[in-house]
């Protein structure tokens, strides 16, 4: 009740000071990060999962959707590019399958010798046949056409896939980390979020790289065709009623055997093994939904934002801000997870015009006060400000108040 | 010849630096993840704030008009490794401790750690802003050149590098005398491996803690400002280097000082290795190889810009069928 009161007048704050039309721009994005936060809320919340990727997911949620939806590009579908594309995707599904087989050789009577041998000539056949497929048709797309184009899918569908792309990703991911502790799980990530985002940066025929995408395809009136705070709004809407039915869905599985598992497990993972739950399965499949979900979430992210730039995609913004989201608002409750998303990310909007109002005064004082020269690059520090604030709140919530503002609602049966 | 001394520049000396830094990185990786039981991210920071504690000693140092025979940066780098390791137990004292006091699950104490992490990349470059410093000021670099017969290119090799290549060899050395001869040593060997038993047995666990952050503070002061002498001192210089330092840790085996600087120096070869362009090397062989068998005259394993990919698919490859390390570390 409070925290939807606080929510209530933070948005009335907003809409007078900054004008309908920039907040309820402020507001979508907010929900889309409530969406993420959600998902992450699954793998943290429910099941203790450190998941350090999130800006991985997102960007590869948002490429995946900004592919699937944006117009083709017909240069590319006239010149040889769609053949390349075809052989070199049969390249990428001959690797996979190379590394598959050689795991499984055990199973053909190769002993432990044998099997690590045939793993690293295979592990080396896959690795020469994908970057010796990915030059000449990179080269032969980039001259051609530019870039491949998207395929002009309905939005939705582009969201839906870039759920299932997150959800792939992170099924690799989950599988080499989850039999280890968490640790482990939290450096593959924070490598793995690295590597997309260094990939999406240089795969200009696939991403057209730093050229950025834009514009991209709204699922509702464009904001070029409608007005601007109508389209917003509608916009808004959509978000809402995505939050409001994954949050219903999310609440049914908390409540339902599954979620009480999943607690179980987090809990005490010993206990729950004991009991006879696939301890690693469980996880996989929570892992995998918490990343459907953020790079779903993503995706809707980058459709309203509208340029697909994969420089944008920072760990400050898109791992750590969710992170803060997830733990002050509390882990562990739904509610809590929207309430930090929606409160975090407008304070956090708001801040940037308030760190240079605090470092300019600073300066000014300063200079008036003891004749202090401020350096020329203020207001990049004044950015810096913000990264430190991010990490004192991670370090004093832990400390502070570790169940955050919402805590997990344990129910007690008599 | 001019071809292999190519090599042995870009691949081989290179080499030998980044895995020197790595090593110095992942020792103390290792030691806070065997004897604390944490990931500690925030690891790649404590190098750059060591590197600015280098270069604010030897400004001072220069400002007063202290001559040293040798660059006043390396002169700063003795009492700069000190503070670093003051620095680190102030921010055990601060953040991890009071945690593991209330018997936290071990990865509440790593989202600290990447909280710590944010906290002095967002208070170094507050301090410090966001450009580039040269370590040097304007002095020159020292450069040692050797030459192969029959090469004309030299073999360069600059001062700071040949003071990282010593000072961790010197560690590995100092090292191995500490754990294995020494009594605290022992003791944090001791703790690594069981910590309930060698508290019950009268070891001094937070004497351990602390030597444990002395030695991970010291070096990774000495590693970051080294490299940051090396090339130039950036403020985002750790980001890049916790991947393959965790890499480093984990492939030599987590609680294993000595796996780790041998992780350090396979991560640094590989890396350096997989992006070399072996094209130099293959036109010189060309001309004795039949037109059938002729070799590209441009290849590099892995793009320079894909540098990431090599320490992470070694860490992948390790985790999935090694996860103890090659060393037979601990696996939580």
């Amino acid at each position: 009740m409070i925290a939807a009161a606080i929510l209530i007048a933070v948005a009335i704050v907003v809409f007078a000071s900054q004008g309908p039309v920039y907040s309820t721009r402020m507001f979508v994005e907010a929900g889309c990060y409530a969406l993420i936060a959600l998902g992450l809320n699954l793998q943290w919340g429910y099941a203790g999962l450190f998941n350090v990727g999130v800006m991985g997911l997102i960007a590869a949620g948002a490429a995946t959707s900004m592919i699937a939806t944006f117009p083709s590009n017909p240069l590319f579908w006239n010149s040889g590019g769609p053949g390349l594309l075809g052989w070199f995707l049969a390249r990428l599904g001959l690797a996979i399958l190379l590394i598959v087989f050689a795991n499984m050789s055990d199973r053909i009577g190769f002993g432990p010798k044998a099997r690590a041998l045939a793993i690293a000539v295979a592990i080396a056949a896959a690795w020469i046949l994908v970057t010796e497929g990915v030059n000449p048709m990179a080269a032969e797309i980039e001259t051609k056409a530019t870039w491949i184009g998207g395929f002009g899918l309905p939005v939705f569908v582009g969201w839906l896939l870039a759920a299932v792309v997150a959800g792939l990703i992170s099924w690799f991911i989950a599988k080499v980390c989850l039999g280890l502790r968490a640790d482990y799980l939290a450096i593959a990530t924070i490598g793995f979020a690295q590597i997309i985002k260094t990939f999406l940066k240089n795969a200009d025929w696939l991403t057209r790289g730093t050229l950025t995408v834009s514009p991209l395809p709204w699922p509702v009136v464009k904001p070029a065709e409608g007005e601007f705070l109508l389209a917003r709004s509608l916009y808004l809407c959509l978000v809402a009623v995505l939050i409001i039915v994954i949050y219903l869905a999310l609440q049914r599985a908390w409540n339902s055997p599954w979620g009480r598992m999943m607690r179980a497990i987090r809990d005490n993972e010993e206990a729950a093994a004991a009991m006879g739950k696939d301890v690693n399965r469980r996880r996989l499949e929570i892992f995998v939904i918490g990343s459907m979900l953020i790079g779903f979430g993503g995706a809707v992210l980058i459709h309203f934002t509208g340029v697909f730039d994969p420089a944008g995609f920072i760990d400050l913004n898109h791992t750590f801000l969710v992170w803060v989201m997830v733990i002050l608002g509390g882990a562990g409750n739904n509610r809590g997870a929207i309430f930090g998303a929606l409160l975090i990310y407008v304070i956090w909007t708001m801040s940037a015009p308030a760190a240079t109002l605090l470092f300019d005064a600073l300066r000014d004082y300063g200079k008036v006060w003891f004749d202090w020269d401020a350096p020329s690059d203020l207001d990049s520090r004044a950015f810096q400000m913000r990264v430190f604030v991010i990490g004192l709140t991670i370090t004093l919530v832990l400390r502070l108040a570790p169940a955050g503002v919402l805590p997990e609602t344990v129910k007690h049966r008599k | 010849m001019e071809a292999l001394v190519f090599l042995i520049n870009k691949a081989l000396v290179a080499g030998l630096v980044i895995g020197s830094i790595y090593a110095l990185g992942a020792i103390g990786v290792t030691l806070i993840f065997g004897i604390l039981r944490f990931a500690h991210f925030a690891h790649g920071d404590l190098m750059t704030l060591g590197a600015f504690f280098t270069l604010a000693l030897a400004g001072i140092g220069a400002s007063l008009g202290i001559a040293t025979p040798f660059p006043i940066a390396l002169a700063a780098l003795l009492p700069a490794m000190l503070l670093t390791a003051a620095s680190a137990i102030a921010i055990d004292r601060t953040f991890y401790r009071p945690l593991r006091l209330a018997k936290v699950r071990p990865i509440i104490i790593v989202i600290a750690s990447v909280g710590v992490t944010l906290m002095l990349q967002g208070a170094i470059r507050l301090v410090a802003g966001v450009g580039t410093r040269n370590m040097f000021f304007d002095q020159a670099k020292d450069i040692h050149r050797f030459t192969l017969p029959g090469a004309r290119r030299e073999i360069v090799m600059t001062e700071p590098q040949v003071v990282l290549v010593a000072l961790t060899i010197c560690a590995m050395v100092g090292l191995h005398w500490f754990l294995t001869r020494s009594r605290l040593g022992k003791a944090m060997r001791a703790v690594s491996d069981n910590p309930d038993l060698a508290r019950i047995t009268g070891i001094d666990t937070d004497r351990v803690v602390r030597a444990t952050w002395v030695t991970a503070g010291a070096l990774a002061c000495a590693a970051g400002s080294l490299l940051s002498m090396d090339v130039f001192l950036k403020p985002d210089l750790a980001f890049n280097l916790l991947l393959p330092i965790f890499a480093a840790a984990i492939v030599g085996g987590i609680g294993q000082p000595f796996g780790a600087i041998a992780g350090g120096f396979l991560i640094g070869f590989s890396e350096t290795l997989a992006i070399f362009d072996w094209g130099v090397l293959f036109r010189e062989l060309n001309p004795l190889l039949p037109a059938l068998l002729q070799l590209p005259t441009s290849f590099a394993f892995v793009p320079t810009e894909y540098k990431l990919m090599v320490p992470f698919v070694i860490l992948i490859i390790v985790l999935v069928y090694r996860p103890t390390g090659v060393f037979r570390g601990k696996v939580f």
